[in-house]
């Protein structure tokens, strides 16, 4: 029955389960520039359950401007050629560990704070999450996000990556628990 | 609990897991548009559901810009997942096609939709998959396209088979096909399964049922067209996608294009 008008209804959302691995992950996936390039960077950390154990099947997306605050809309992510496309996924190992190499972004408006916008997929977890790992700019800066002011202090840490000695960003992921990451809905995901 | 039971490592019996879902369902609103993240008949749920409420975020920057895909990507021969190796796949071949569109109705055009699933015997080709069914050397079961101008995808593949798992005793999986979606802003991005009509395991299946109301679920499971199979070759099945509504189009995007 084709040219039906359709239903505008959203399909619903189903776990990516078990079994992506040899699906979804490729060569250069997690790697949005080359290493050694210019500002790269390592973010990096853990995904967590609400027993703190590390998710060796997790899934995640970042999707991020350049450092000039631009928001990329070139093709070439799944056969990277050194354009820098502001996607990148990276499946977990063993211990719950993901990490991509990148540029840090740029604030998307003036006096913005910048942030990786973040998907999260996983076996045991029924529908995609969103979240976003900021950078940890000046304080001043993050208190005046939208979201991070709307927050509590515990809250808002849980978003911002935090600088390691070799210049790496890292933020761990909580999907439950004390530590639990805020994670988003947007005005259009209420139908 | 039986002795036997307890040899599979004391799991559930279909019973328990669908007196649950039941209790569920019963209790739910209608219409819930997306499954429950906290549903403890999908056991795996447990420890990996958020417990506080989602935060509302107006989506700004890189969440208005989905990314882009184009024909250096992808090959349109991955859309044919019954020649990716030397011979053909055993199994019923079939045609998957639909239309994207997003939340307005309009088509989501030249964008990414990847799938993967099991065989005709339900076996994965994955460490973890130890279901012994036959692996098919012929088949693996994954697949790429780009939507046309039109928003429309189309895969030809093999019918996948149901397959066991070990959320509860002699639990099936219904056949399905995982799709991995792309829109136009990231705040669509998403990832489903579709299944395939008037499956007998739909009742039982904890992921299915997790969404709760029968009319929402339904929208997942495909519609065979015979005006889609193909004399003497392949049987049509047709599932279009509805995506989250976009916040930006590509015309008007908001605060991504900061000079
Ligand atoms: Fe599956």
């Amino acid at each position: 029955m084709p040219d039906l008008v359709p239903d505008l209804a959203p399909t619903p959302g189903q776990t990516i389960g078990p079994f992506f691995h040899y699906a979804l992950p490729y060569a250069g996936d997690c790697q949005l520039v080359d290493p050694g390039a210019p500002g790269s960077i390592r973010l990096h950390g853990h995904v967590y359950d609400g027993h703190g154990v590390g998710l060796p099947d997790a899934l995640l997306e970042i999707r991020q401007a350049d450092p000039a605050g631009r928001v990329p809309t070139v093709e070439g992510s799944l056969h990277r050629d050194g354009r820098f496309t502001g996607w990148g996924r990276c499946s977990t190992d063993r211990l719950g560990h993901y990490w991509f190499r990148t540029v840090e972004p740029g604030p998307t408006r003036d006096g913005g704070a910048p942030f990786f916008a973040v998907t999260v997929f996983a076996r045991g977890l029924l529908n995609r999450l969103f979240t976003r790992i900021y950078l940890p700019v000046d304080d001043a800066t993050l208190a005046a996000d939208p979201l991070l002011s709307g927050l509590d202090d515990d809250s808002r840490t849980r978003l911002v990556a935090t600088r390691e000695d070799d210049g790496s960003l890292r933020l761990d992921l909580h999907l439950q628990g004390p530590q639990e990451t805020p994670f988003l809905t947007y005005p259009r995901h209420r139908g | 609990m039986t002795t036997a039971e307890k040899l599979e490592g004391g799991l559930d019996t279909q019973q328990v897991i669908s007196k649950e879902i039941a209790a569920i369902q019963a209790a739910s609103p209608a219409a819930e548009p997306q499954p429950r993240l906290d549903f403890a008949p999908y056991r795996s749920s447990l420890l990996r559901h958020p417990t506080k409420d989602l935060r509302q975020a107006d989506p700004e920057g890189a969440e208005l810009v989905a990314p882009v895909f184009g024909q250096s990507d992808v090959d349109p021969l991955e859309a044919d997942l019954t020649i990716q190796s030397g011979g053909e796949p055993i199994g019923e071949r079939i045609v998957v096609t639909g239309r994207l569109v997003d939340g307005d109705g309009r088509p989501v055009r030249r964008q990414l939709v990847e799938i993967w699933h099991a065989n005709a015997a339900g076996r994965y080709i994955h460490l973890r998959d130890q279901h012994p069914a036959p692996i098919d050397p012929n088949f693996t079961g994954t697949g790429r396209c780009l939507t046309d101008d039109e928003g429309v995808y189309s895969f030809t593949t093999i019918k996948p088979g149901p397959y066991p798992w070990h959320n509860h005793r002699n639990a099936w999986r219904p056949a399905h096909i995982h799709f991995s979606l792309f829109g136009t802003d990231f705040t669509q991005r998403m990832i489903t399964q579709m299944y395939f009509p008037a499956d007998p395991l739909f009742a039982l299946d904890p992921i299915y049922q997790s969404i709760t109301d029968p009319r929402v679920r339904e929208r997942l499971v495909a519609t065979y067209d015979h005006d889609l199979s193909q004399h003497d070759r392949l049987l049509g099945y047709r599932w279009d996608i509805v995506l989250t509504g976009a916040h930006a189009t590509w015309t008007e995007p908001e605060g991504d294009d900061r000079a």
